[in-house]
């Protein structure tokens, strides 16, 4: 039988008015029936335009000049617009990033489940609806007869995005292409949702264009991988093949830089991949990698074509590189591993928080609806000088609130946040005396918006030292240079205006702006989050450089725990604005667990395809930050809730030295606790230790 | 997904006027940048050119003096090789009056439009950064202004204060100060809660130096193209105030007063009506195609 997608030595290019620019050079590939191909790569690298490609949607002024892409044997190139629409409907099924886009606002979803099998004219509306409600359940979604007459806006957006899928296969496709379905949602739903198309595919045998920047939800769901660097196939193979032995530079690249949430890895360096991703209309005879390579060698590499060669003398396993030889013999790209012994714990505290709640009253200029969101609840927390304090946890769970407070952006309702000696809960940073806000200065998470686009570099960094340090125009100038130098960018980047620079310069440029002041405490909210995986990774290395070499304490905050256990000396685990588990690296990411942590440590993908899938995904989402929670505040998602307890009563918190956990369990301090009374616990300790 | 500048090797060419905020490229080559790729810009800038040019110039341009008059002439008033647009009903010399009249339509339309936007601007940037009672007050206050029509408006103020150049300024600063201020309010709105004013909060500079040297700036697209649609209007609104008879007083040449002074004569000598109408049509549209275009230059990045 033919392969449900095929592409054959395609290029696909972008006419515009300055010219043609290659988007995709030379790509072939195909899946076979009820296979799952993932295809990764970074932004720009023209994973998307495959997708469309393959749907043959591509957006005006982008067409194949080179190859043929075949659906079940067809060359797509022949069909009349009807014949595509055909496979669209009822061979390829696509489900996209934001599921928002691919669903009617104003009609019910049922409704829009029972357009599919209609449309296509194969049933009647009462057959309709029973297939609906059917796909519904196979999703997954409670109260499948009830969920019918639903708005999407009333679903939450894993409730959204498995609508969505569930739409897709009311069709019976033969392949489902998913453009990063789970990049919006949250690690726990995110592991859901990838759990589901699991299952779904052992059900359905439907085959899987997967595409993700992401490594590790690939290497969940995927038998083979496809990796994309400019436009270009640079290697393919089987999951397993490729992840223990990555041939192609760029791809063992991609996996040093990931940090890994296994063993100790604190204060080791990951290992970025220099150089700025290329674009693919480089005319470039030969490989496109090659100005970031550390084994390029100039007349190999550049000067002719490369071709897909057999890596691991197997035909199953191709990368486009001349140099794999060479490469297999060196070990020059593997990571640094660093140690994982516990911190000294007797650094000075530079911040102190106690009992630090914030509300809002929701409501308009008339006195509104008396609601009280609570965004944090009794948080408790210390940072210490020269360490990490890392806070973690979905969006939603007041870290971000959190960070604002500590920084002035926002003030607290109660509680203390002591920053030597003076209580800055409630004092906006407007209103700070000059030597306390030098003390903290923040790294925001957005590079687009971190940087002003009306001033240069130099403005950006010029003004904090006039300010915060007092420097004449002239000192100020001089210290720009050395701060430049701090964060490894060339002195004549102060020049630059925004735009010029690169998501990694600028974010660069915004920690150089943080440090200006000298500040004892940096509070970086996602730093990297919005960033590469080569570039986030040498932004990493920066921040654990500077930390190195400093006394600054930095707090961290992030939704990605990997980052975390290679960041962080201590960490605060939170949900719904408590912190739920807090204590030394290592002991927060060992067992005993709070529930909430075990689920986020099953779930954060890892790019291992050996790792066990997580034994259970939490159900539900995070109850609204309106509700009035009288007991825990996990009760309601959590696998080991005792009834009749946790709902209602508040959890004590149990210590073990310096970890705390908020929970009724009754957790024991020791790791090597008896298999009975932890019963599920177990299988999370094994696929996470 | 956000665009992430970084996958593409080289920096991006210079984008539109102000938008995307290129304070080092020069303001020239900016605006030659924005001629080139727009020809509506070009033809519009092209008209409001011409008109400067020959506002500036009239004292050597202008054929004859603009106040003189020769009834003898009325008795063919129409376009002829001595006088090419024709003279009016005292036979005084339309081309010249067109020319002097662009003094003071594009004197007293840029100045009342610089005028609303410094009062629009000031008040847009409160309004929005400070945000709560004070941003209220403002907001209900321009749309009290904005309420009335603004013929009317314009109307009760002249007949209180006397026409004169700059009580009309005062009048069209007043009645468009609301409407650029609500445009700066949108952007501040924005802006403010960007992470590069919280950094500039936390480093502690003053609410003004934020309002003005951090938000102000990416407002100038948006404003910039404003400008030029607010010289339409304005042109229009001069034109209407002469032609209702409060526009600046006669005898000297202003393009509404020519219209209105012609006007009864529409079916005798057409020419002295439509001539001048056409010399304000002309303005405006030329504002208009520079705003349009500049828009459009912009949008496209």
């Amino acid at each position: 039988m033919a392969d449900v997608l095929a592409f054959e030595n395609v290029s696909i290019a972008y006419d515009h008015r300055s010219g043609r620019q290659n988007i995709l050079r030379d790509v072939s590939f195909t899946i076979a029936d009820g296979e799952a191909l993932g295809l990764v790569g970074e932004s720009g690298c023209g994973k998307s335009t495959v997708a469309l490609a393959a749907m043959r949607y591509l957006p005006r002024g982008m067409s194949i000049v080179e190859g043929r892409i075949l659906v079940e044997g067809r060359d797509t190139a022949g069909l009349t617009d009807h014949e595509l629409s055909r496979i669209r409907g009822n061979r390829i099924a696509m489900v996209y990033q934001d599921p928002m886009s691919s669903l009617n606002p104003v009609m019910p979803i049922g409704r829009q489940l029972m357009e599919v099998p209609l449309l296509h004219g194969e049933t009647d509306e009462a057959a309709a609806f029973r297939r609906a409600v059917a796909m519904l359940e196979e999703v997954r979604l409670p109260g499948a007869a009830a969920m019918m007459e639903r708005y999407p806006h009333q679903l939450s957006g894993g409730q959204q995005q498995r609508v969505v899928i569930a739409m897709a296969l009311m069709a019976e496709p033969a392949l489902l292409i998913m453009d990063e379905p789970t990049t919006g949602l949250d690690v726990t739903i995110e592991a859901a949702i990838l759990e589901l198309v699991r299952e779904l595919r052992a059900k359905f045998g439907t085959a899987i264009l997967f595409i993700s920047h992401n490594l590790g939800t690939v290497a969940r769901i995927c038998d083979r991988i496809g990796v994309l660097y400019a436009g270009r196939l640079v290697e393919t193979g089987n999951i397993a093949s490729v992840f223990h032995a990555p041939a192609h530079p760029y791809t063992r690249g991609l996996l040093g830089a990931l940090p890994r949430l296994h063993g100790g890895r604190r204060r080791g360096r990951l290992r970025p991949i220099e150089g700025t991703i290329a674009a693919a209309d480089r005319a470039r005879m030969g490989c496109a990698f090659a100005p970031r390579c550390v084994y390029a060698v100039r007349h190999e590499c550049e000067e002719r074509p490369v071709p897909m060669v057999p890596a691991n003398g197997s035909d199953a396993h191709l990368a486009r590189c001349v140099r794999l030889d060479a490469i297999r013999a060196s070990a020059a790209d593997a990571p640094t591993i660093g140690n994982d012994e516990p911190v000294a714990g007797d650094a000075p505290i530079l911040l102190s928080v106690r009992n630090l709640t914030k509300e809002y009253k929701l409501g308009g200029m008339f006195g509104g609806t008396g609601k009280v969101v609570r965004a944090l609840t009794d948080v408790d927390l210390d940072a210490r000088a020269g360490e990490t304090l890392a806070i973690v946890g979905e969006s939603g769970c007041g870290k971000s609130t959190l960070a604002k407070i500590i920084s002035g952006l926002l003030t607290a309702t109660s509680g203390e946040a002591l920053i030597g000696g003076t209580d800055v809960a409630t004092i906006p940073v407007d209103i700070r005396p000059p030597d306390l806000r030098r003390q903290v200065q923040m790294v925001f998470q957005n590079p687009d918006s971190t940087l002003n686009p009306s001033h240069s570099i130099a403005y950006a960094l010029t003004r904090p030292l006039r300010l915060l340090r007092n420097l004449a125009n002239r000192d100020a100038k001089a210290e720009v240079s050395k701060l430049l130098a701090q964060v490894r960018l060339p002195a004549d980047m102060a020049e630059r205006m925004p735009h010029q620079l690169s998501g990694g310069q600028r974010q660069r440029v915004a920690i150089a702006r943080a440090l200006a002041g000298n500040p004892g405490l940096m509070v970086a909210d996602e730093p990297v989050s919005a960033l590469d995986v080569s570039v986030q990774a040498a932004i990493l290395n920066l921040l654990a450089e500077l930390l190195e070499s400093s006394q600054l304490g930095l707090v961290l905050i992030s939704h990605d725990l990997a980052l975390v256990r290679h960041m962080a000396d201590r960490v605060a685990v939170m949900y719904l604005g408590r912190i739920v588990e807090y204590g030394p690296v290592e002991q927060v990411f060992a067992p005993p667990y709070h529930p909430y942590t075990a689920a986020l440590l099953a779930a954060a993908p890892t790019p291992d395809p050996d790792a066990e899938p997580p034994d259970r995904v939490l159900e539900g989402s995070m109850p609204s930050p309106t509700d009035v929670i009288v007991g825990c505040p996990f009760a309601s998602r959590c696998p080991e809730r005792i009834a009749g307890l946790c709902e209602t009563t508040p959890p004590p918190v149990r210590r073990f030295g310096e970890h705390r956990i908020a929970c009724h369990l009754d957790l024991d301090g020791t790791p090597a606790q008896p298999a009975a009374e932890t019963g599920g616990r177990v299988g999370i300790r094994s696929s996470i230790s | 997904m956000t665009e992430i500048i970084h996958d593409i090797g080289r920096p991006r060419a210079a984008p539109g006027l102000g938008l995307a905020g290129d304070a080092h490229v020069g303001l020239l080559r900016q605006v030659l940048n924005i001629l080139t790729r727009s020809p509506l810009a070009t033809v519009g800038a092209s008209i409001l050119l011409a008109w400067s040019l020959l506002a500036l110039l009239a004292p050597w341009v202008s054929p004859y003096p603009p106040n003189r008059i020769d009834v003898a002439l009325v008795a063919d008033p129409y376009p002829s090789a001595a006088h090419w647009l024709g003279v009016d009903h005292l036979g005084r010399d339309i081309l010249s009056r067109l020319i002097w009249g662009a003094r003071t339509v594009l004197t007293v339309a840029p100045i009342a439009v610089l005028g609303a936007v410094v009062l629009g601007v000031f008040l847009g940037l409160v309004s929005g950064y400070r945000g709560g009672f004070i941003d209220a007050v403002i907001m209900r206050i321009g749309d009290t202004l904005l309420a009335f029509p603004k013929i009317i408006l314009y109307l009760i103020i002249i007949a209180k204060f006397g026409a004169s150049a700059f009580n009309i300024i005062a009048v069209i600063t007043l009645s468009s100060a609301p409407i650029i201020a609500r445009i700066v309010r949108g952007v501040t709105l924005d802006v403010k809660n960007r992470d590069y004013v919280a950094a500039a909060r936390m480093r502690g500079e003053s609410a003004l130096f934020i309002m003005f040297v951090e938000i102000l700036p990416n407002a100038r697209g948006p404003l910039i193209v404003d400008f030029f649609l607010r010289l339409g209007y304005t042109t229009i609104a001069i034109g209407v105030l002469g032609f209702l008879g409060v526009g600046l007083p006669p005898p000297d040449p202003d393009w509404g007063g020519m219209v209105k002074e012609a006007y009864g004569m529409i079916f005798v000598w057409p020419h002295m009506t439509i001539i001048p109408a056409l010399a304000i049509s002309s303005l405006v549209i030329g504002a208009n195609f520079l705003a349009t275009g500049l828009r459009e230059a912009s949008l496209d990045g």
